[in-house]
C-alpha cells in the first residue's frame, strides 16, 4: 500500500474530499429549506401553530410519541393524528376528540400505558391542535404507508 | 509508566464518566420495566422523562470519556504537559454539575422538549462553555507539541463536535426547519464526528498496544476517515426521506448511507491486521478485547444493522419502528460504549502506575455486556419486524400492535438486566483499583 499511497497524499485526500462533500451536502440542504419555504408559503406557521408547537415541547410530548417517525415508539405516531381522527372530512369533530382525548388522561386502566395529565389550558390545546393539523398537511412522500401509523 | 504528570486528570473524568454510564443503564432497566409493566412508577417520574435521563446520562458520559481519552493521549502525543491542568479539573466539575442540574430539573419538568436536545437554553450554553475549556487545552497542548495525525484528527473531531452543537440552538417555529437542522446535530455527530473521534482513540490503541508503526497506523486512519465523511456527509439523506423534505433525497440518502457501512468493515480490518501483524501480546489483554470488540460490534451495530433499514424503499415501511431502536442500543453500544471502556481499561492502570488489575473480571463484564446488549437487540429486532408487518402492512393500530410485541418487551427487559450486571462488573474492575490507590495514598499522608 505503501508504494501507491503516501501518508501525505491520503490526507489530502481526506480533506479535499470532506470539503467537497460538506459543501454539496450545504448545497442541497440549502435547495431543500428554499423547497420548504415554498411550502410553508401556502401553508403559513400561523402564530397558533408556533404556539402549538411550543407546548409539544413543553411537556417533552416526543419522549413518547413520535412525529414523523422520529421519537420514542411508546406511544402513537402524531403526525397524521389529524387524519386519523378524520379532520378532513370533519374538522370541528377531530378537534373536539383530540381536545377530550388528552384532557382525559391519564386513564389509569391496570396494565395500560399511560399518559400523564398535563396542565394545558382550553386555548392552549387549540393551539396544539393546530400545530398537529399543521403537520398532517406536511409532504411526507406519502408516509406513512398506512393511516395507522 | 506515565509519561506525564497532567494526564492523571483524565481519572477524573474516567470516573464521572462510570459513574453516569450506571445512572443511564439503570434507567434504561427502569424504562424496560415500564414498558411491560406501564403502571410502574407512571405517577412518579412518567416513561418521557425516564427516557430523557436514560438518552441525556449517556450522550454526557460519552462525551465526558472523549474528554478524558483526549487528555489521556494528547500529551503523549504531543509529548508536553497539558497546557492547563487546572483548567481540565475546573471543566470537569463544571460539565458534572451542568449535567447533575439537567437531570435534576428533568425531574421538576424542566426541559426543551426536543429529543435529545431537551437540556434548557442556560445548561447549553454551559455546554458551550465547557466545550471551549476543552478546545483551548488541547489545542494550545498540540500547537506547542509535536503534531501527529491521530492528535490532527482528534481535534478535527472534536472541534466537530462544539461546532455541530451550536445547531441545538436554533430551533425555528416550522417543524420541518426544526428536524432538517436537528440532524446537524444528532446525525453529523453519530456518523460524523465521533467517527473522528472513534477512529483516532483506537489508531492510537493499536500503535500503543500492538507495536506496529505509526507510519502504518496514520494511512488505516486517514483512509477510515475519508470513506467515514465521504459516504457520512452525504448519509444524512437517509434522515430526510419522510420530513417534508424533497424525493431527491430517497437516492441520495441510500446510496450514501449503504456507504457507510465500509468505514467500519475498514476498521474490523484494520483492528485485526494491527494486533495479527504485531505479534506481540501487550500485558492488558482486557483494554486489547475492548479495542477489537468494538470494531465488530460497531461494525455490526452500526454497520449492519443501520444497513438493514437505510434504503429509502425499506425505511418507508420500517422507519420509527422497534428496528430503529434495535440499531440504536448496538450501535452506540459498540461504536462509543466499548471505545471509552477500551481506554479506560487501557489508561488506568497506567495512571495509577501500576500493573493491569481485575483483567479477568473486567472480561466477564465485556462478554456479560455485550450478551445482554445483543440479546436485547435480537429481541427488538423481532419486536420491530413484527411491528413492520402488524402495522405498516396489514395497518393495525399502534396500540393494537404494541400487544402483540409484549413477549419480545420481556426479553429485551431480560438483556437489560444482563447488561446492567456485566456493567457492574466493568465498573468494579476499574474503580476498585482507583479506591485501593487513593487508600493507599492517604495512608501515605496519615
Amino acid at each position: 500500500m505503501s508504494e501507491i499511497l503516501t501518508n501525505t497524499a491520503a490526507r489530502n485526500i481526506f480533506y479535499g474530499g470532506t470539503a467537497f462533500f460538506f459543501v454539496t451536502f450545504a448545497a442541497l440542504v440549502a435547495h431543500s429549506v428554499t423547497e420548504v419555504n415554498a411550502f410553508s408559503s401556502q401553508h403559513p406557521v400561523s402564530p397558533s401553530v408556533a404556539k402549538g408547537k411550543e407546548i409539544w415541547e413543553r411537556h417533552a410530548c416526543i419522549d413518547c410519541h413520535t412525529i414523523l417517525g422520529e421519537g420514542a415508539y411508546y406511544a402513537p405516531e402524531l403526525g397524521n393524528v389529524w387524519l386519523r381522527y378524520g379532520g378532513r372530512e370533519n374538522p370541528e369533530g377531530a378537534r373536539a376528540a383530540l381536545k377530550s382525548w388528552m384532557q382525559s388522561q391519564p386513564s389509569k386502566i391496570e396494565g395500560r400505558r399511560q399518559m400523564p395529565h398535563f396542565a394545558i389550558t382550553d386555548t392552549e390545546l387549540d393551539t396544539l391542535v393546530d400545530f398537529l393539523k399543521w403537520t398532517s398537511e406536511i409532504n411526507t412522500q406519502n408516509w406513512p404507508p398506512k393511516i395507522s401509523g | 509508566m506515565l509519561k506525564y504528570k497532567s494526564q492523571h486528570v483524565a481519572l477524573y473524568y474516567i470516573v464521572g464518566a462510570l459513574g453516569l454510564f450506571l445512572a443511564q443503564i439503570i434507567f434504561g432497566v427502569v424504562l424496560g420495566t415500564i414498558v411491560v409493566q406501564p403502571n410502574f412508577l407512571a405517577e412518579l417520574i412518567p416513561f418521557n422523562i425516564a427516557r430523557m435521563i436514560h438518552t441525556n446520562a449517556l450522550i454526557v458520559w460519552l462525551l465526558m470519556g472523549f474528554f478524558g481519552c483526549a487528555y489521556y493521549l494528547i500529551p503523549e502525543e504531543a509529548e508536553r504537559e497539558l497546557h492547563s491542568p487546572q483548567l481540565a479539573i475546573i471543566q470537569f466539575w463544571l460539565f458534572l454539575a451542568g449535567g447533575a442540574a439537567a437531570v435534576l430539573g428533568y425531574l421538576f419538568g424542566i426541559h426543551e422538549g426536543r429529543e435529545f436536545l431537551e437540556q434548557p437554553l442556560w445548561i447549553k450554553l454551559a455546554i458551550v462553555v465547557v466545550a471551549l475549556m476543552f478546545l483551548y487545552n488541547i489545542s494550545m497542548t498540540v500547537l506547542k507539541g509535536r503534531r501527529t495525525a491521530i492528535t490532527n484528527v482528534l481535534l478535527l473531531g472534536l472541534w466537530g463536535v462544539a461546532l455541530f452543537f451550536l445547531f441545538a440552538l436554533y430551533n425555528p417555529a416550522n417543524l420541518i426547519l426544526d428536524k432538517i437542522f436537528w440532524w446537524w446535530v444528532v446525525h453529523l455527530w453519530v456518523e460524523g464526528v465521533w467517527e473522528l473521534v472513534m477512529a483516532a482513540v483506537l489508531a492510537f490503541l493499536m500503535i500503543k498496544m500492538t507495536g506496529i508503526d505509526r507510519e502504518i497506523v496514520e494511512k488505516w486512519l486517514y483512509v477510515i476517515i475519508s470513506l467515514t465523511l465521504f459516504s457520512g456527509i452525504l448519509g444524512t439523506g437517509h434522515h430526510y426521506y419522510w420530513i417534508g423534505t424533497p424525493a431527491y433525497w430517497q437516492w441520495i440518502g441510500s446510496v450514501f448511507s449503504t456507504i457507510e457501512v465500509l468505514p467500519f468493515f475498514a476498521i474490523v480490518l484494520f483492528t485485526f491486521m494491527m494486533v495479527w501483524k504485531g505479534g506481540r501480546t501487550h500485558n492488558n489483554r482486557a483494554a486489547l478485547l475492548w479495542s477489537l470488540g468494538c470494531s465488530v460490534f460497531a461494525f455490526f451495530g452500526a454497520g449492519v444493522w443501520g444497513f438493514l433499514h437505510t434504503l429509502s424503499s425499506i425505511n418507508y415501511y420500517t422507519h420509527g419502528t422497534q428496528i430503529t431502536a434495535a440499531h440504536g442500543h448496538l450501535a452506540f453500544y459498540g461504536a462509543y460504549v466499548m471505545l471509552n471502556i477500551a481506554l479506560f481499561t487501557y489508561a488506568v492502570p497506567n495512571l495509577l502506575q501500576r500493573e493491569p488489575a481485575h483483567q479477568l473480571l473486567n472480561m466477564w463484564g465485556f462478554w456479560l455486556t455485550s450478551a445482554g446488549v445483543l440479546f436485547m437487540t435480537f429481541a427488538l429486532t423481532i419486536a420491530g419486524v413484527v411491528q413492520t408487518h402488524l402495522q405498516r402492512v396489514m395497518g393495525l393500530s399502534f396500540m393494537e400492535v404494541q400487544e402483540q410485541l409484549s413477549l419480545f418487551y420481556w426479553l429485551r427487559l431480560m438483556g437489560g438486566v444482563v447488561t446492567l450486571l456485566g456493567v457492574i462488573l466493568i465498573l468494579w474492575s476499574l474503580l476498585n483499583p482507583v479506591v485501593q490507590h487513593l487508600r493507599s495514598t492517604q495512608a501515605q499522608r496519615a
